[in-house]
């Protein structure tokens, strides 16, 4: 069982090893993910959204829909802990 | 009054540190425009504050202090202050979390009332991340019957 | 030699999630397993963040006084704002798992898998 667990983690390594063959180099600055919309982000933060952090201005403002949703995530998270584990002293349940 | 497993130098230091570490997590908080920094650093720094009260005291020593009633509530005011920015701009007429229009009702010109907007979101988020960070540890500690243990 | 220079962060990231997709699928006790699951979540954040880096250039926190901005400069904040969600999404399911792992102590008295499959049968 073991041994079968060890096989199937390091193919899953050795593709993921093949593929990165194919991804750009560290460090690269002409890599696919920072030309499309990060430049844009990076030129515009401060005219359009009036924040030097452009990390802050993409959270909060240019995806602020996508935090709401996230903390939303978390607000659940505090919910669902509460509803699991909360008991009071009278409480007979558990 | 000193009682048994208290610790009198963790127990000072603490008290010089707490304020301290709370200053400074408003701080990481409100300066996150210029700085790294934001809701959710800033408001995991505040509830770190909070959970060193209750290792370094004790959790009635807390509880006094931050209430478990104050702590669900602000579960819930966090996000509920997002969400009212966000229908503020659809009643002044623009669309969902478009902050540019709040410079009808805010001092400021459309371009530097965006930067209002998101401190204000992210003040919503930052006291949801604090009071979730508490509520989820204080609950897994004393599994849900928020009392003090055994040491 | 330059393919190891160029890709050794991705190999580093990919040791690491190995690790952690290990301990999940071998480790027969639940914390041990969420664990496995941290460490796994961990290497996928790293894995975004090394995505971000630009040689020679600095963190997305722009210079006022600067007049022509050149993206070349700062690294990619996307990635950045992408992991900043994603962590915080690790912390939210690790206090479920662990609340919901209290409860099925209380309930079998064990944290073992297959004990607790053997109490359901």
């Amino acid at each position: 069982m073991k041994l079968f667990a060890i096989i199937i983690v390091f193919m899953t390594g050795a593709a993921l090893i093949y593929s990165t063959l194919d991804m750009p180099d560290w460090g690269d600055p002409n890599s696919p993910a920072s030309l499309h919309v990060s430049p844009r982000y990076i030129q515009k933060t401060i005219e359009e959204a009036a924040t030097p952090n452009a990390v802050t201005s993409v959270l909060a403002d240019y995806r602020g829909y996508d935090t709401l949703g996230e903390t939303t995530v978390i607000f659940t998270a505090a919910v669902v802990c509460i509803l699991l584990l909360r008991r009071f002293e009278n409480d007979k349940t558990v | 009054m000193i009682r048994l497993y208290d610790d009198l130098i963790i127990q000072v230091v603490c008290r010089i540190m707490i304020p301290l570490i709370q200053f400074f997590a408003l701080y990481v908080i409100a300066h996150g425009h210029y700085s790294p920094g934001g809701g959710f650093q800033g408001g995991c720094i505040l509830a770190a504050s909070f959970i060193l009260m209750v290792i370094a005291y004790d959790l009635d020593w807390m509880k006094k202090r931050f209430s478990e009633i104050k702590n669900t509530f602000m579960v819930a005011l966090g996000i509920f202050i997002y969400a009212l920015i966000g229908l503020i701009c659809i009643l002044l007429g623009a669309e969902y979390l478009n902050y540019g229009i709040l410079h009808k009702i805010l001092p400021a010109d459309p371009i530097k009332v965006r930067a209002l907007g998101t401190l204000g979101i992210e003040i919503g988020v930052g006291i949801t991340v604090m009071a979730v960070m508490v509520s989820i540890f204080l609950n897994l500690t004393t599994y849900g019957r928020h009392e003090k243990g055994e040491v | 030699m330059e393919i190891i220079i160029g890709k050794y962060n991705y190999w580093i990231y990919i040791a690491l999630m190995m690790i952690g997709f290990y301990a999940m699928i071998t480790k027969r006790n639940l914390v041990k397993k969420l664990v496995g699951m941290n460490i796994f979540q961990t290497a996928i954040i790293l894995f975004f963040i090394s995505t971000a880096y630009k040689k020679n250039a600095t963190i997305p926190i722009l210079i006022k006084s600067q007049e022509v901005i050149d993206p070349a400069q700062y690294i990619n904040p996307l990635p950045h704002v992408l992991m900043l969600t994603a962590i915080v999404v690790m912390v939210s399911t690790f206090g479920v798992a662990l609340a919901v792992i209290i409860m099925l102590y209380k309930q079998y008295k064990t944290l073992d898998e297959d004990e607790i499959i053997e109490q359901l049968e």
